[in-house]
């Protein structure tokens, strides 16, 4: 690590930033290193690219590769996908990577899963590092303390050739959590109450650092799925500086540093704040302990409001366009203004995805589900986000709890999430979703997608509806 | 890629905020491979019914719409999903500007590699052509990349320059992706030549 030289304050992110820039380009846009690049089972057109010109990948132990959006969720057998397009993507990435010599948790490896849960998980994402992947919510990696951005296919192909990437210089918004969470309120609930509050395109151009005391108390779990959904608000990435938090739970992870190498890690990663004089060029604070459990009830994530709430009537609207916007929403999702959000029945449940695929958001959800039962007529589905969450639930019995309930227990993958795999929401179903976007179509054509907790997926799978989990909790 | 010097086109205005990836190329078409012919599915769920016939609802099917090289859209356009096959059915189909107040950084980063101009202007400015294109099926505007401006031959807009009977806006863009869009240049190839760079710039790191 080069000394500091100037007495300038900075952020965590220009501390990473300044670490990882080689040069800058006339146009202002600066050549990054990169330390790791995660690849999934959609990178088959950015190896193509690179054949196309003669090129194979210049750093590969600096890529790490796992299947995710096309891998089933039934059964572990890649043959069994019917469309063989499909599955050339999934079969493409263990050809790529093994011809590049880069490492490949595959689906017969017990380490596969969804790429942002499973890069936590073994150490592979680590403070202070440049972290690229060709999907937007490689924002995730931020809650580490690094500096994590998605890319699209032709970045990839640059970060495989070059392991370098051109890019301009984002602002920084600072958003700072105050208060202290209520009972069967989550990190999903801050994320949505973040993104209700500064709109989707509220942090476009922006990098988002959290800061606060609020923050602090939260889990690593936690903070994975708040910097996940930071793309969500239009954020190039979300951020938070390590602490004794994250660096508990870093320790003795496969790919972390050991022994001697993990103290002068640990020493190196202190210096990964803010200066407390640094300067951000927008800042926002929230109080967490005036959110209630949040519920979507349109087709963009900043549609989100406290589950105790009505459908919002569009006459209401600040302008013609949102009025539009929002007359668009209800009727693709089927809802009249005023309408109690606790009267929608639903027809789907599902918990997992790279936002809340994770042990923690499975035992808040168990913690709903124990002793009671999936409403009738509702299909609930549990898809961890990666074999080692499926082995330690299983191991903690949670498996049991969500089958006796009726939940159908599944194999890692985005699955539901986006429906590459074929795992999809029928035309006019009603789907109570752990996931991150309700776009139209998202979860398959036609459907009808409620992002919320996993813990309020619960309370809506035993309930039939969406409910209040916080009444379900009462008593417990 | 080929090169992009001025471009006079009818634009498809497209009157939604957030229109994000997932409905410029819904995800069960990103495992096709580029060779495709992605246009086919550019806004595929909002081009066709569910039994595949026309949308008649849908802007792009209306009739003065179809040759539709430019677009109009409001805030936030290509937000979500990384995928660049968003960028690839704007493309196939012919699109080479999109317009608007704000776009999704990911969308304008991958828009940028393959020859697709993103222009952001005022919201007031975009809201006033896509105005001028509802109310005028087939309206031509011209993108002139060189003279870094958009004109549409219609009177009002007064917060800009009226220039007889057209409107014209100037827009910003940086020397390099004006050089690389105006020559078809490749950003990959550029960063190859600088390889001694990297290679100093890893030696000496950690």
């Amino acid at each position: 690590m080069s000394p500091e030289t100037s007495h300038q304050a900075h952020t965590l992110f220009e501390k990473i930033w300044r670490r990882h820039a080689i040069q800058v380009r006339e146009d202002g846009q600066t050549l990054l290193y990169v330390d790791s690049h995660f690849l999934q089972d959609g990178s088959a057109p950015a190896f193509e690219l690179l054949r196309q010109r003669g090129l194979e990948p210049r750093v590969p132990h600096r890529s790490f590769a796992t299947p995710d959006h096309y891998v089933p969720t039934d059964t572990r057998d890649l043959a069994s996908i019917a469309d063989p397009e499909k599955r050339a993507m999934a079969e493409a990435l263990r050809r790529d990577s093994a011809a590049a010599g880069i490492r490949f948790f595959g689906l017969d490896d017990p380490r596969q899963g969804i790429v942002h849960v499973v890069a936590p998980e073994q150490g592979l994402s680590q403070p202070g590092m440049l972290i690229v992947c060709g999907d937007s919510h490689t924002s995730t990696h931020g809650a580490l303390g690094a500096l994590a951005f998605g890319i699209g296919t032709t970045e990839v192909a640059h970060v495989l050739a070059t392991q370098t990437l051109w890019q301009r210089k984002p602002r920084t918004l600072r958003v700072l959590l105050e208060g202290k969470l209520h009972e069967g309120v989550s990190a999903k609930d801050i994320i949505l109450a973040i993104i209700a509050k500064i709109g989707a395109a509220g942090a476009t151009g922006h990098v988002i650092e959290y800061a606060g005391p609020a923050l602090a108390t939260l889990s690593m779990e936690a903070r994975l799925t708040i910097c996940n959904m930071t793309i969500e608000a239009g954020g190039r990435a979300g951020m938070m500086a390590p602490d004794a938090t994250t660096f508990a739970y870093l320790k003795g992870r496969p790919f972390a540093p050991q022994g001697e190498e993990w103290n002068r890690a640990v020493e190196r990663w202190r210096g990964l704040s803010s200066d407390p004089d640094a300067t951000f060029d927008k800042e926002v604070s929230l109080n967490v302990s005036e959110i209630a459990p949040m519920v979507t009830w349109g087709n963009s994530p900043e549609d989100a409001v406290a589950v105790t709430a009505r459908v919002p009537d569009p006459a209401t609207a600040p302008s013609a366009e949102r009025r539009d916007a929002m007359l668009r929403a209800l009727r693709y999702m089927g809802l009249e203004p005023g309408m109690a959000l606790t009267d929608l029945k639903i027809d789907r449940a599902f918990i997992g995805s790279c936002t809340n695929g994770r042990l923690e958001d499975l035992e808040s959800a168990v913690a709903v589900v124990r002793g009671r039962k999936v409403a009738t007529g509702v299909e609930a589905w549990v898809v961890p986000g990666s074999g080692p969450v499926k082995r330690e639930a299983e191991a903690r019995g949670l498996d049991r709890v969500f089958k006796e309930a009726g939940f159908q227990w599944r194999e890692a993958g985005c699955s539901l999430c986006l429906g590459t795999n074929g795992d999809l929401v029928a035309p006019g179903q009603r789907c109570a979703s752990s996931t991150n976007r309700n776009f139209v179509g998202r979860q398959g054509p036609g459907s009808r997608t409620h992002l919320m907790s996993p813990a309020m997926v619960a309370a809506a799978a035993v309930s039939g509806r969406l409910a209040d989990v916080r009444r379900l909790l009462e008593g417990r | 890629m080929e090169p992009f010097k001025s471009l006079r086109a009818v634009a498809l205005p497209i009157a939604q905020p957030n229109l994000d990836t997932d409905q410029i190329l819904p995800a069960r078409f990103l495992h096709k491979p580029r060779a495709e012919n992605f246009g086919e599915y550019l806004f595929r769920d909002l081009r066709f019914r569910r039994d595949g016939s026309d949308n008649p609802d849908f802007i792009l099917n209306k009739p003065g719409y179809r040759a539709a090289r430019i677009v109009l859209a409001e805030e936030n356009f290509g937000c979500g999903s990384s995928r660049e096959h968003a960028v690839w059915a704007l493309y196939d189909y012919g699109i080479r500007a999109v317009i608007a107040p704000s776009m999704g950084d990911i969308f304008v980063s991958n828009a940028a590699k393959n020859g697709l101009l993103t222009i952001v202007l005022p919201a007031p400015a975009v809201a006033g052509m896509i105005q001028a294109a509802l109310a005028e099926p087939g309206l031509q505007i011209t993108v002139d990349l060189e003279a870094q401006s958009v004109t549409m031959p219609v009177p009002g807009a007064a917060s800009a320059a009226t220039l007889g009977s057209v409107t014209q806006f100037n827009f910003e863009i940086d020397a390099y992706r004006q050089r690389c869009l105006l020559s078809g240049l490749d950003e990959l190839g550029y960063t190859l030549t600088l390889l001694d760079s990297i290679e100093t710039f890893e030696r000496g790191y950690r």
